[in-house]
């Protein structure tokens, strides 16, 4: 694993942390299919909420949430049906969330943003 | 999140609407979202905005932002609400006052470095905003001056965002912006120029014409041969008009500030020199008249407003221009109907034309020397036509300095009484004279009066007027003829400072009527 790797690994785990204080319950995490990656599922009462987790070290590169391009949202929409085909899951309510883990001189600061695609 | 706003003004010619800027910022993904009929180039403000907010210290927060610009119906373009759509969004994330910033006009563009650009139409949009109970503005510091002219608001100047942040309770280091310290520039002085008629020599009969011409604001056609002055007598009519007034310097000065979108010009300060305007013959009808593809701009009728239009060569003009000249003689203004709207220009400008008697240029005195065809000439001049001629009270025939007169201004004669200055104080006197006459009515200047109030509200003595009439009754002179008589009968008795026209007037009045007929010259 490269440097890159680890912080994105990193972001995520701090991400799903978060997400546990607030009574979420992750039931999926780095779900692949050959269109890419769901980072994290979890559970919000009787919603299903599919999140994407972007971490930047630094602010150098702009906020992390300028990088969910629309193609990405695009992307996400497709997982999303393609995660709930091969889990047969329907008739649930869906929720797409993004949270952005920015680590600055040691600290972590976590911004989540609900429905947002 | 809160809503916030401030306010900035589209301009449609030279009425401006407020604009209300709104700005919202939604947790939701970056964007930036500009809705509100905007243009292209105001569209392309989103990018200004977040580049200058950015490098000024202080980056568009990473959300949603929505900006509408209200009312949607009225059209919006170009540059100028950059810093009205910064500061807005600014203030909805909280970085500055919200109430701060909702009592001002911000008006400007931005740079990518958050620097504040001048910005064209400052002094017509703050005119505007001050007749619609405005009172505070931010504008370009380079546009101080052009919105100071307006008196009775408080207008402060800013070089970069930063400065305008700062003001609005931002916590960064900034100059302060400058404010202006409400004194303008006095109108009572006119501009000197370095154009003088005693400069013209002999042409006593012409230089007469143009007095009488500046006295009545009347229309005036010179015909001659190459050489014999007509430029130079034009040239000079703007040093013996009287001194704009602060209003009429106040109406150039904000077309002037309109028309100078794309030359990046701000206009330093009031405009105190009458306009002269001298367009080549090839202009085009647009230029002439004003308009644009989207949004109109004054043309040169409107730069040429409360002062002079020379076309020099005016049978060479495009016919469509010598008769859309028509409108704006009559009405003094032009209307210009775009897809924006409805624009109306102001366009007072007194028109000297100048014209060769042929296309040769030689027909003078027996016109031996002239080498044109037969009937050339008459079809050269013909094309000046009848309804635009009507217009013209004072046409003048003039002749080549004779050897005489040349010879004595060689040896360096002073013409006594010709200096610009003291024809000036005449001419100011002679519309003194004329104002008071007419001050019960909408006209100021001989040359406004309609000839029917002419006819029955100024009387003159028959024994005065019997010349014309016989005229008339010969079938020499025409109704419309009569009238321009009589009008510059006015202006001739102003001039000598009598308040009734008597023989003298009419006589010389006729003399510089010219002929009817456009080709009888």
């Amino acid at each position: 694993m490269n440097l890159k790797q680890d912080v994105g690994r990193y972001g995520e785990d701090q991400a799903a942390k978060f997400l546990e204080d607030r009574g979420y319950e992750i039931i999926d995490r780095n779900w692949r299919s050959n269109l890419g990656e769901i980072d994290l599922v979890a559970k919000d009462k009787d919603r299903l909420v599919f999140v994407e987790v972007k971490t930047r070290n630094g602010s150098g590169y702009g906020h992390p949430f300028e990088a969910i391009t629309a193609n990405k949202v695009a992307r996400m929409r497709r997982l999303v049906s393609d995660w709930c085909i091969t889990k047969q899951v329907s008739g649930v309510k869906v929720r797409l969330d993004a949270i952005a883990v920015l680590i600055t001189g040691g600290r972590v600061h976590i911004e989540h943003l609900k429905e947002v695609f | 999140m809160a809503v916030t706003k401030t306010y900035a003004v589209s301009l449609v010619g030279l009425a401006g609407t407020i604009i209300e800027i709104e700005a919202e910022i939604s947790s939701n993904l970056p964007s930036f979202v500009l809705v509100g009929l905007p243009d292209a180039s105001l569209s392309e403000s989103r990018d200004r905005v977040r580049a200058a907010a950015q490098n000024s210290g202080l980056a568009l927060p990473g959300r949603r932002v929505t900006v509408n610009l209200s009312p949607a119906s009225v059209p919006k373009r170009g540059a100028s609400f950059d810093l009205a759509i910064a500061i807005a969004i600014l203030a909805a994330s909280g970085k500055v006052i919200s109430d701060s910033v909702a009592s001002f006009i911000h008006l400007g563009e931005l740079g990518l470095d958050g620097s504040v650009r001048a910005v064209p139409g400052v002094l017509p949009a703050v005119l505007a905003a001050k007749a619609a109970g405005w009172a505070k503005f931010i504008v370009p510091l380079e546009n101080l001056e052009e919105a100071g002219l307006v008196e009775g608001i408080k207008v402060f100047g800013a070089k970069t965002l930063a400065e305008v942040s700062r003001f609005h309770g931002a916590n960064l280091v900034a100059d302060e912006l400058a404010l202006h310290k409400g004194e303008r520039p006095s109108m009572n002085q006119v501009a000197e120029s370095d154009l003088d008629l005693s400069d013209v020599i002999g042409q006593d009969d012409a230089i007469y014409a143009l007095t009488l011409a500046a006295a009545g604001g009347h229309h005036m056609l010179m015909v001659g041969p190459p050489g014999v002055g007509k430029t130079m007598l034009a040239e000079r009519l703007p040093s013996i008009l009287p001194a704009l007034t602060f209003d009429e310097s106040l109406e150039t000065s904000a077309l002037r500030s309109i028309a100078a979108a794309g030359s990046r010009k701000p206009i330093p300060d009031l405009v105190a020199k009458r306009p002269f305007e001298a367009p080549h013959h090839t202009a085009s009808l647009t230029s002439f008249i004003g308009g644009g593809a989207s949004l109109p701009r004054p043309g040169l009728v409107s730069l040429a407003n409360h002062g002079v239009l020379f076309l020099d060569e005016a049978p060479e003009f495009q016919r469509p221009i010598l008769e859309a000249l028509r409108q704006p003689l009559e009405s003094g203004e032009v209307l210009i109907s775009r897809t924006a709207g409805l624009a109306r220009f102001p366009a007072k400008f007194q028109l000297i034309m100048a014209a060769n008697p042929c296309p040769c240029g030689k027909y003078d005195g027996n016109g031996r020397a002239c080498v044109c065809p037969a009937g050339s000439r008459h079809a050269y001049l013909a094309k000046l036509s009848g309804p635009l001629l009507d217009r013209i009270d004072v046409r003048l025939k003039l002749h080549l300095a004779n050897p005489a007169q040349v010879a004595l201004a060689r040896l360096g004669a002073q013409q006594l009484g010709r200096s610009s200055a003291e024809i000036r104080a005449r001419v100011v006197e002679a519309r003194d004279r004329a104002h008071r006459r007419l001050r019960d009515t909408p006209w100021s200047i001989n040359a406004q009066i309609p000839g029917s109030y002419l006819r029955k509200n100024l009387r003159i003595d028959s024994e005065a007027t019997a010349m014309l009439e016989k005229s008339m009754e010969r079938g020499q002179l025409s109704m419309r003829g009569y009238d321009r008589c009589l009008r510059m009968a006015w202006s001739n008795a102003d001039l000598s400072g009598r308040e009734k026209v008597n023989a003298e007037d009419v006589a010389k009045a006729a003399l510089l009527r010219g002929e009817d007929g456009a080709g009888s010259w």
